[in-house]
């Protein structure tokens, strides 16, 4: 083990090159859908078993499945009618077992991005053959299934190698949402190519306010809110980045739907937010601002 | 570092599921269906009545609620029990105040320990569903089929012979099944599941073996226990989200037919002297919105059954 994957260089938040997101917005807002499969009795990594009871685990694989079921409906007419297309972070084996979210999703233009097979299948332990399948699978399997190149990854139920931001920068990935060290993206060190860390936020994301801070619904839409405000106006120095990751299984519980609704109300009422894609955020981004970032971050490091 | 190969193997990759224990389809396939008096919202209420033992097991985990000290945990025994002695005629008593009957999921252990309480919801004319035999007595997978089947007939055969009730229901102790429980439930005659709460509407379930039952909608996300213990949201918190919970409801009830509403109750939680007062916040709500239905389990199944 190391003590640090020198993933990225330190770069301090105050006076870096200002960034402008189209038409002068000051935030760019993307909502991730986390459209996950997760196994009733998969085989168990040495190191993560998938569910805390043997299985089948009723209660948490029941109330993920009425996330696809149930919950996934409400996200997408919610996000339908605020006009926010999804940025879905995808187990991919789901492409086999529910066509008919995939159809709703490619029917809309949403976006895909690869987080892993299923959500009960881990990085840990895999040598880089494994996890290349696992990438070259995503790949394939997302480009047969809807005409799209994924050029995303958030790394199965965030697993990861100390390989994997060098395989996917090899594949030709734009972005990865597996790193929060901040609010803008920021050019990541791989062996060869170019990848960006996307800002993705675990601290707003509904499984980690709903089951680890234990929020209540109006909590979690107060909080959105609040962080749309606060990077707003950071935005105004240099272009911030939202994204609020979602599970349908939990936001998509009938009793934090208005919350969830209200807060998404108030982020496209707003003036100065550029509501988009992670993907057109990313190549955005590569086309204005990647050079000038990693320059400015190689001057800082030198002093 | 390696994982066997067959960690990147997928045999079970198909459409639907990877088990075979339901069908899969989407909310909008659903076929609408109507409540009497065309209500939009069926609401049952189920109260657990529960028995755990001072010497409950930890394998393979102990069920929520049960003990946990060194033992003789008195601090849990009593408080638990608290719950089926006075915490229960609280209930019964905001029940009463609306005349709604109760779904009661019971331990066939408490209808042994405790025929008061039988009498009780027999006389209110309350549902029973079995709720196995008691918290220490857990449905789980890879456990002995013949020491299952034993203890599915033995909750069932009781709580009827007890009750004279027929027993149309099921709820596992923890929502805890095997991938046999199904069959168990199906050979001792049961209509309805409450442990897959996979869906806001009835589903069917096949059973290994041959056989259905209907999975009836039980939430654990709206229940007393995990909003306010779990989560440890304020009581104002909770009847706010039941309420949030029936508002959305309602508005699909108008697109796409019926709805459920489940209220699960756990008498030492919600029978709680500070406590009670909330819930009967929270029914003197759900009984002054239009388009209510109060209704038990099998009412709801069997207005469901006759519309597939």
């Amino acid at each position: 083990m190391k003590s640090d994957l020198e993933l990225y260089d330190y770069w301090p938040y105050a006076d870096r090159p200002k960034i402008v997101w189209p038409n002068g917005a000051k935030i760019a807002f993307w909502v991730a859908p986390n459209i996950e499969f997760y196994e009733a009795n998969p085989p168990i990594n040495p190191k993560r078993s998938p569910w805390a009871r043997p299985h089948p685990d009723v209660v948490p694989l029941a109330t993920r499945d009425h996330g696809n079921r149930v919950g996934h409906w409400r996200m997408m007419e919610v996000m339908d009618k605020y006009k926010v297309r999804g940025s879905i972070s995808l187990s991919v084996g789901l492409i086999e077992h529910h066509p008919e979210i995939i159809k709703e999703c490619v029917d809309r233009n949403w976006e895909f991005f690869s987080h892993g097979i299923y959500n009960t299948r881990y990085s840990y332990e895999m040598d880089e053959a494994q996890e290349r399948a696992i990438i070259e699978d995503s790949i394939n399997t997302v480009q047969k299934a809807t005409g799209q190149r994924i050029v995303g990854y958030l790394a199965p139920a965030l697993t990861h190698t100390e390989r994997t931001m060098d395989l996917l920068a090899e594949y030709g990935f734009l972005y990865t949402c597996d790193l929060f060290q901040d609010d803008q993206p920021q050019p990541i060190k791989v062996k060869s190519g170019r990848l960006i860390s996307m800002p993705y936020s675990l601290e707003i994301n509904d499984i980690i306010v709903y089951n680890s801070y234990l929020a209540t619904p109006r909590r979690y839409g107060q909080m959105i809110k609040d962080q749309f405000d606060q990077l707003r106006t950071e935005g105004e120095k240099s272009g911030t980045v939202m994204c609020i990751p979602l599970h349908a299984y939990a936001v998509g519980q009938a009793h934090r739907m208005a919350p969830f609704e209200e807060a998404l109300e108030y982020i496209t009422s707003q003036p100065d937010v550029w509501v988009t894609t992670a993907r057109e955020i990313a190549e955005y981004y590569y086309e204005n601002y990647y050079d000038v970032m990693q320059a400015d971050i190689l001057k800082r490091k030198a002093g | 570092m390696t994982l066997p190969k067959e960690y990147l193997e997928y045999p079970l990759r198909r459409y639907g599921y990877d088990h075979d224990l339901y069908d899969w389809a989407m909310m909008p396939q659903r076929k609408p269906v109507t409540w009497p008096n065309g209500a939009k919202i069926a609401v049952w209420v189920a109260t657990e009545l529960e028995f755990f033992a001072l010497d409950q097991p930890a394998k393979p985990f102990k069920a929520p609620g049960g003990m946990v000290t060194p033992y003789p945990d008195l601090r849990h025994f009593t408080t638990r029990d608290y719950g089926n002695r006075v915490g229960i005629q609280r209930i019964w008593d905001a029940l009463d105040r609306h005349k709604i009957k109760s779904s009661v999921v019971m331990n066939s252990k408490v209808a042994e320990r405790y025929p008061y309480l039988v009498k009780k919801i027999n006389e209110r004319g309350d549902e029973i569903i079995a709720g196995g035999v008691d918290m220490s007595s857990l449905h789980y997978g890879g456990m002995d089929d013949a020491v299952e089947a034993t203890q599915v007939k033995t909750a069932t055969d009781t709580l009827r012979k007890l009750s004279g009730q027929k027993v149309r229901g099921w709820l596992s102790p923890a929502k805890s099944e095997s991938f046999n429980t199904l069959k168990h439930l199906v050979a001792n005659g049961l209509d309805y599941v409450c442990d897959w709460s996979s869906d806001d509407m009835p589903f069917e379930m096949r059973a290994p073996g041959g056989g259905t039952i209907i999975a009836m909608p039980h939430s654990p996300e709206l229940s007393d226990r995990k909003i306010i213990i779990d989560n440890k949201h304020n009581e104002d918190e909770y009847v706010e989200q039941i309420q949030d919970q029936f508002n959305w409801l309602s508005k699909e009830a108008d697109r796409y037919g019926g709805r459920i509403l489940s209220v699960p109750l756990v008498p030492y939680i919600s029978g709680l002297h500070f406590r009670v007062k909330y819930l009967n916040q929270m029914l003197d709500w759900l009984a002054s919105q239009k388009g209510v239905w109060f209704a038990t389990g099998s009412e709801i199944l069997d207005a469901w059954k006759k519309q597939q």
